[in-house]
């Protein structure tokens, strides 16, 4: 993509809908801030012009919905001007998250990719494992978070293992789907071919099934990362962490300190755009690698 | 008098589908001698990729019997009787050239030196040379043909099952594909069994040419057809050549039903 393309086909376009975003933000934010702002300013008796009071519902300290500059304000004050390991960074808090995000990740693809290779290998496995996994999904992670972490601290495993495990559990069924559906996909020609061969199970899989299930392998592997990310700070949670992303949110909701959780929310999600950024440059250079055409 | 190597005695083979039973093969008998060149002919739909896949242990017969080196096809399979080419090129795409042609020498389980000479002279041999490190879909569709005949050539197998490997080539360079394939053939002697469209292609090649007929694909005629060892392509010229070819295409309209 040349400098001219890239401006014209992307930052135009997400400049555009970010533009309305922030519009549509400042509009709420003075809705659901103004009547608060009304009633206090009769209770303290202050007149102000129409001009001072939309800027009054832009700063106040605790607002209802806070304003795109304070929640950029507050982001800016915890990452930039506190030393990133400080308890009050956010840099701190996405790492402690995101530690735990990875490691639950990590599991929960070997664990996604294993029981694919089972499924596709063992019929018996396709019919009985796979209405097990789709129950798995439609027990609301809520109600399984705080179950896994007491239960974990009574046999005495607390801290990232926990958080990890939950991200393990969201994270294991898109890329055991995918997979199932990867190591299924080479075709029926390529399948006679390594049947002229005799080839093995082993080398049937090494060799067709996983090359051919990249491409499923990467798609799944995006969906399994953002879902990661949302089990380990669900499971931050439960526990009243001291640190993580999901701390910071309880605490904000706690103490109302709305902003604090504005920009713990952003934060989450730049930890997001980096990891579903990552897998997918990733995917492309090994797509590349393995002589797909260019597009 | 050499050995039979591929022997089918009243082979029957039938499939199921949802639009009720097809009637691919029926009562074909045939005994293939070890190093003849068999073209197998017939108009489309009339069995012959399906008789090559039952020799080839990717279809089971319905009825009679298949033997290939006098073991089942299974057995011949598992002891690496055969080389196949598809119909269609049926290159990995994440391989490249060179990594397709060596395959099933992995599979084999040959050392990496056995590979590379193996693909260097294979490659050779079909003019892909400079060709290596190309992907499938940097290749023209004939080039890929090419390539996924040396692969089947690789392996250096005793017989080779070739389901029109020439059919999507244009007619220089099959031309000169017939020439090499007919080189390697009386150089090596291998058994090969041939599925073709062309006339000209089957005499020129074969020692005997089966015609097939369709719905039920049956055998309808054997044909002799040897033309002496070290023939060239200037050979389609002379007057046996032609009475053959002759021949061929009378038994191809007789067995072809019209009624439909
Ligand atoms: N797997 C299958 N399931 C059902 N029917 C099949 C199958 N394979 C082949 N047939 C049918 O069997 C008959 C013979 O097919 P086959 O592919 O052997 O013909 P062919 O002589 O190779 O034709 P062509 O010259 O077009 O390649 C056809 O009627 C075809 O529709
Ligand atoms: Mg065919």
């Amino acid at each position: 993509m040349s400098e001219r393309g890239f401006i014209q086909d992307r930052l135009v376009p997400v400049g555009s809908i970010l533009m309305v975003i922030l519009v549509i933000w400042y509009i709420a934010a003075y809705a659901m801030n103004a009547p608060f702002q009304r009633d206090f300013d009769r209770r303290t008796d202050v007149t102000r012009t129409g001009t001072e009071f939309l800027l009054a519902t832009m700063s106040q300290p605790k607002p209802t919905m806070p304003a795109p500059h304070q929640v950029a304000e507050n982001l800016w004050k915890n990452t930039l001007t506190v030393k990133p390991w400080s308890k009050r960074s956010l840099v701190y808090h996405s790492w402690i998250t995101l530690s735990a995000t990875l490691l639950g990740f990590a599991m929960g693809t070997a664990l996604g990719v294993a029981i694919a290779i089972g499924i596709v290998h063992i019929p018996a496995l396709d019919r009985s494992l796979l209405p097990w996994i789709i129950t798995s999904q439609t027990i609301p992670i809520l109600a399984v978070a705080p179950m896994i972490i007491v239960l974990l601290s009574a046999i005495g495993v607390t801290g990232l293992l926990p958080k990890a495990l939950i991200s393990t559990y969201l994270s294991f069924f898109p890329v055991a789907v995918g997979m199932v559906k990867g190591l299924r996909s080479p075709d029926i020609l390529h399948l006679d071919l390594m049947r002229t061969y005799s080839a093995t199970k082993l080398q049937l899989l090494w060799k067709l099934r996983i090359p051919a299930s990249v491409p499923f392998f990467f798609t799944s592997m995006k969906v399994a990362i953002a879902a990661s990310l949302i089990g380990a700070i669900v499971g931050e949670l439960p526990t009243g962490a001291v640190a993580g992303i999901g701390s910071k949110l309880l605490a904000g909701s706690y103490y109302s300190q709305t902003i604090d959780i504005f920009a713990a929310l952003i934060a989450g999600s730049i930890v997001a755009i980096m990891l579903v950024s990552f897998v997918d440059i990733l995917g492309r250079f090994v797509n590349a690698r393995m002589g797909a055409k260019q597009s | 008098m050499p050995e039979t190597v591929i022997s089918a005695r009243n082979l029957d083979l039938t499939f199921e589908t949802n639009d009720g039973p097809v009637h691919a093969l029926k009562d074909i008998t045939l005994d293939i001698a070890e190093g003849e060149f068999i073209s197998l002919i017939g108009p489309s739909g009339c069995g012959k990729t399906t008789l090559l896949r039952v020799i080839a242990d990717l279809e089971k017969p319905t009825g009679g019997t298949m033997s290939v080196n006098g073991m089942t096809p299974g057995q011949a399979r598992l002891a690496r009787a055969y080389g196949y080419v598809f119909q269609q090129a049926a290159l990995l795409p994440w391989r490249t050239i060179e990594k397709n042609v060596g395959l099933p020498l992995e599979v084999m389980g040959l050392d990496a030196a056995t590979r590379k000479s193996r693909i260097a002279s294979n490659l050779e041999l079909v003019n892909l040379a400079g060709f290596e490190k190309k992907f499938p879909w940097q290749l023209s569709g004939g080039m890929q043909q090419r390539a996924s005949i040396a692969r089947a050539l690789a392996v250096e197998p005793a017989m080779l099952l070739m389901d029109e490997p020439f059919g999507a080539l244009d007619e220089i360079v099959r031309d000169h594909l017939n020439e090499q394939l007919l080189k390697l053939w009386a150089k090596t002697k291998k058994t090969v069994v041939f599925v073709t469209h062309s006339i000209p292609e089957a005499v020129f090649l074969s020692t005997r040419i089966v015609v097939m007929s369709p719905r039920p694909g049956r055998i309808h005629e054997i044909i002799e057809c040897d033309l002496g060892a070290d023939r060239s392509l200037d050979i389609r010229e002379t007057p046996e050549f032609l009475k053959i070819a002759h021949q061929v295409r009378e038994g191809l309209k007789a067995g072809h039903s019209y009624d439909e």
